[in-house]
């Protein structure tokens, strides 16, 4: 079945499993058309592998419209590829040229162990989250929406914070594989808010202290982060994290 | 299965929850804590309901295939929640909400339970703003909202064009801070192969761990399925990739019957097909018809940029056609008139399979009242269409985003092409007021019940149904069955029939892998979507339906004899993991089949091509189909069939009119 007239050299990460140790192995796939999604081309070459009685190269995908966040790939040395404000399944492949060589690995993390291929384990986010991410409230326990006004730009910026799809973009870019920016996009979300208000400062040294049991790096203000995040989150949201997490040593000192 | 009870409380409709809640069984908190449930999906209903059960004390295991349950497929819904809050005083109320919705869905849905969801969609809007959840607000603090499909009033909450997402980070954090409490355990990347009955009753379920190939047993005094929809037996959908309906379909092959399995909802809006490399389809909110025009050219085969097509040569269709309603009919209708458009020979790009989505018009008119709002009266047109686009950029800024990285071409700048896909399935397991199957202990919420929508789902109302199922029903009907449980001691998973049941899907893997013939479980599955979108999909008639039920089981004898699967069962293996799937896929589409063609009458988004009105419209027959149609399996191509009558006391059955 023809698609297309691109050639494409791809380099692929290819690992058994966690324990095993990990190669990169040369694949060329042909008829590729500029129509076709990143993952649409891996899916042309996989079915060609299966075709000749191999194992196809494992990827984690899902939605494939950008909001999931299932989808990774270290492609070409940066996360989700070369285009800003992306993720991997939204890259096309007309931002490639013909005869191309393209190399694709995984998130590489101590955080994020290798499951197969270019699938990561990145658990240690929910584990973030499960640790203080959220506000209590039981279902049942809510006042009329409308009896809460918030004001519009706090409501907007809080969204901005809440459009973090968890990834770990950032964390695979970061050259400390520090999960900053993630933590930081709940925590602001949630401190900008009034209904985050009594957790807050609990809130923020939880999660912290969640990243740093995880195995995460620490946060030295790159900022590549943020410049490779296919939602665009700010690194305003890491100043208000450092804020908010120094108030809440002091009130813990103090 | 002997007879379907559907147990609606007795008493006048307003007064039959509240009644029920008041009189339902309670479970004491020190009880609860001894009652484990499992839950099968982390979507919206599956996520709501695990927060909730284990905050009033449950033991709660939570299963879903992702890698986190965050990433379930509620969490790309687009456009928005509704709610019968009347906040902008235009005339809503429950009742509208309730009658909109038997309407929108062609009278082929039940009211007591409609009505319920009517009822508690006020309470998610306020449960959801508590949690954190960021929807839209005006410059006053409060709540925004928009118009949707079927409705002439402003009931629809929203989040950007990501108000699935955010509705789900918000259950998903609830049901985490049960994971921090130790209440809810979660069992990530863990695929429901079969449920394990035990005197009739859902006990458990076998769960596959993708990572390891290990099969495990899981033991619940109840199982709710939370799976979500069907609509990748189509293979092309707006899906997820991993959507599938193997959770309820090895359910269904355990005694639950499933209701109404071929009302699928095909969606106007969604980006055309671009090649055969194609693995999905991406939807264009509903939203965007809020603010959009819908239109072809006036000739035929008009090959020109739609710019240069000037206003006079534009056919407004959906205007000129439903004048009451116009770009805001419902989804089967919108569908229906895009495909008879197209199938005229006025569709437009180089498939000729799509019209336009224009913004233009509704870009000005925003232009307008900003220019005026910010005091330049004398601005030119260009700056009024500046002004407009930053508008719409706020409102839909990342759905535009979306389309140009598809497509590569600008929405900004020249109108959108859309068609029709498939995107929902009203269809499911059967379920009664308390949502429990025909299997006791056994509960399905969320899009993969039957319950809600009849043969057409408004917009807005899947968000609405899986969170009410999940924060508002569940937490109260479970009672009424787990209250008689409470003397059942936890049962020990060596239990032969946790025993059989394994073997029963380890046998399944094995034949699989030993097929070890030439062609990929992905080749299957086009062939078998191809089948199901022309024989099955938005248009259906005796003949095709007849032909597609061969073709079907043809190819599924092909699939058990040609199949290749690489590598083994204990490694992580998605081919593997994806055959099961499309396995079941090939019974289900069999059944849909068999629905379609018992169901001699058009509703909703079943359109049988032989009942039709003179205009083209869905004919119902309601003298003859005014029911549900529930399957029974039987064996390999058997179901029986039963009716559950529908009952109409509380609104006037008519044919449907957005004229």
């Amino acid at each position: 079945m023809s698609h297309g007239s691109m050639k494409i050299n791809l380099k692929v990460w290819r690992q058994k499993n966690a324990q095993a140790k990990g190669n990169f192995e040369d694949h060329i796939v042909n008829e590729v058309s500029p129509d076709m999604s990143f993952l649409e081309m891996i899916d042309v070459l996989n079915e060609s592998i299966v075709n000749k009685g191999d194992e196809p190269i494992a990827f984690d995908h899902d939605c494939r419209e950008g909001i999931c966040g299932t989808c990774s790939l270290y492609i070409n040395g940066r996360p989700h590829g070369p285009l800003e404000g992306v993720t991997t399944c939204q890259l096309h492949m007309r931002s490639f040229n013909d005869g191309d060589t393209i190399t694709v690995e995984p998130w590489r993390a101590k955080a994020f162990p290798v499951v197969r291929d270019l699938v990561v384990d990145r658990s240690a986010f929910d584990r973030i989250i499960a640790a203080g991410g959220y506000i209590s409230v039981n279902t049942g326990n809510a006042q009329d929406a409308n009896c809460l006004p918030i004001n519009k730009e706090d409501a907007d910026d809080a969204f901005m914070s809440a459009s973090c799809i968890g990834c770990g973009a950032c964390v695979a870019a970061c050259k400390n594989a520090s999960a900053m920016l993630f933590v930081a996009a709940k925590v602001s979300q949630l401190a900008k808010l009034p209904q985050g208000q009594p957790e807050r400062y609990t809130r923020v040294a939880s999660m912290v202290a969640q990243m740093d049991k995880e195995g995460f790096g620490a946060c030295t203000n790159t900022g590549a982060c943020s410049a490779e995040c296919p939602k665009e989150i700010s690194l305003t949201n890491i100043a208000q994290l450092n804020r908010d997490y120094m108030r809440a040593k002091f009130l813990e000192n103090a | 299965m002997s007879k379907l009870e559907s147990k609606i409380p007795e008493g006048p409709i307003e007064t039959k929850w509240s009644k029920y809640k008041s009189s339902v069984p309670l479970v004491n908190p020190s009880n609860k804590r001894n009652l484990e449930i499992l839950i099968v999906g982390s979507g919206l209903a599956g996520a709501s309901a695990a927060a909730s059960l284990a905050e009033l004390g449950y033991k709660v295991k939570v299963f879903c295939f992702q890698d986190s349950p965050r990433r379930a497929h509620s969490i790309a819904a687009q456009g928005g929640i509704n709610a019968a809050k009347n906040y902008q005083n235009d005339g809503d109320s429950t009742y509208r909400l309730f009658y909109d919705t038997i309407k929108g869905g062609d009278y082929r849905a039940r009211e007591g339970n409609v009505h319920r969801l009517a009822e508690v969609s006020s309470s998610i809007i306020d449960q959801c703003v508590a949690q954190g959840v960021p929807f839209a607000r005006e410059y006053g603090g409060l709540l925004s909202n928009r118009s949707f499909g079927g409705t002439q009033v402003q009931r629809t909450f929203y989040a950007a064009g990501q108000t699935g997402q955010q509705l789900l980070l918000g259950a998903y954090s609830a049901m985490e801070r049960q994971v921090g409490m130790g209440t809810v355990q979660m069992f990530a990347r863990h695929e429901m192969l079969d449920l394990v009955t035990i005197d009739g009753k859902a006990r458990g379920i076998i769960a596959k761990n993708l990572v390891t190939g290990e099969l495990e047993r899981y033991f619940g005094h109840a199982v709710l399925l939370c799976s979500g929809g069907y609509g990748n037996v189509f293979y092309l959908s707006t899906n997820a990739m991993g959507a599938n309906v193997t959770a309820i379909w090895r359910a269904h092959k355990q005694g639950a019957v499933m209701g109404n399995p071929c009302f699928t909802q095909i969606h106007p809006t969604c980006i055309p097909v671009s090649g055969d490399h194609q693995s999905k389809l991406t939807l264009m909110s509903e939203s965007l018809r809020n603010d959009g025009r819908i239109w072809v050219p006036i000739k035929q085969g008009d090959d020109r940029s739609p710019n240069d097509i000037p206003e006079e040569e534009r056919d407004y269709y959906l205007e000129r056609r439903y004048p009451a309603f116009g770009n805001l009919v419902p989804r089967d209708v919108a569908s229906r008139a895009a495909k008879e458009r197209c199938d005229a020979g006025f569709g437009v790009g180089p498939s000729k399979m799509a019209v336009y989505l224009d913004f233009k018009f509704n870009m000005m008119r925003y232009g307008r009242v900003e220019a005026s709002k910010q005091g330049l009266p004398n601005a030119t047109d260009e700056e009024i269409l500046k002004l407009g686009k930053e508008v719409i950029k706020e409102k839909y800024g990342n759905l535009f985003d979306m389309y140009k990285q598809i497509t590569g071409d600008n929405p900004y700048e020249a109108s959108m092409r859309i068609y029709p896909a498939v995107h929902y399935t009203m269809g499911g397991l059967w379920v009664d007021y308390d949502l429990m199957t025909t299997v006791p202990g056994l509960y399905c919420l969320g899009e993969a019940n039957f319950s809600d929508h009849g043969a057409n789902r408004l917009g807005a109302s899947a968000l609405m149904q899986g969170l009410a199922d999940g924060y508002y029903v569940i937490p109260y009907t479970i009672g009424a069955y787990l209250s008689k449980e409470i003397a059942t001691k936890a049962i020990d998973t060596n239990h032969p029939a946790f025993v059989e049941s394994e073997q029963r899907v380890q046998k399944v893997l094995d034949t699989l892998l030993n097929i070890k013939g030439t062609k990929t479980v992905e080749s299957f599955h086009k062939r078998l979507g191809k089948i199901m979108w022309d024989k099955c999909g938005m248009a259906r008639n005796e003949k095709g339906l007849k032909e597609a039920i061969v073709e079907i089981q043809a190819l599924r004898k092909e699939y058990w004899s040609d199949l290749r699967i690489p590598g083994v069962q204990h490694e992580f293996n998605p081919e593997l993991d994806r055959a099961f799937r499309v396995a079941d896929f090939l019974e289900l589409g069999e059944l849909m089949c068999i629905d379609a063609l018992n169901r001699h009458e058009s509703c909703g988004g079943h359109f049988r091509e032989e009942s039709q009105t003179e205009e083209g419209e869905a004919l119902r027959d309601d003298e003859n189909f005014a029911y549900v149609s529930v399957w029974d399996y039987k064996g390999e191509s058997q179901w029986e069939l039963f009716k559950e009558e529908l009952k109409f006391e509380n609104i006037k059955i008519a044919q449907r009119s957005y004229k």
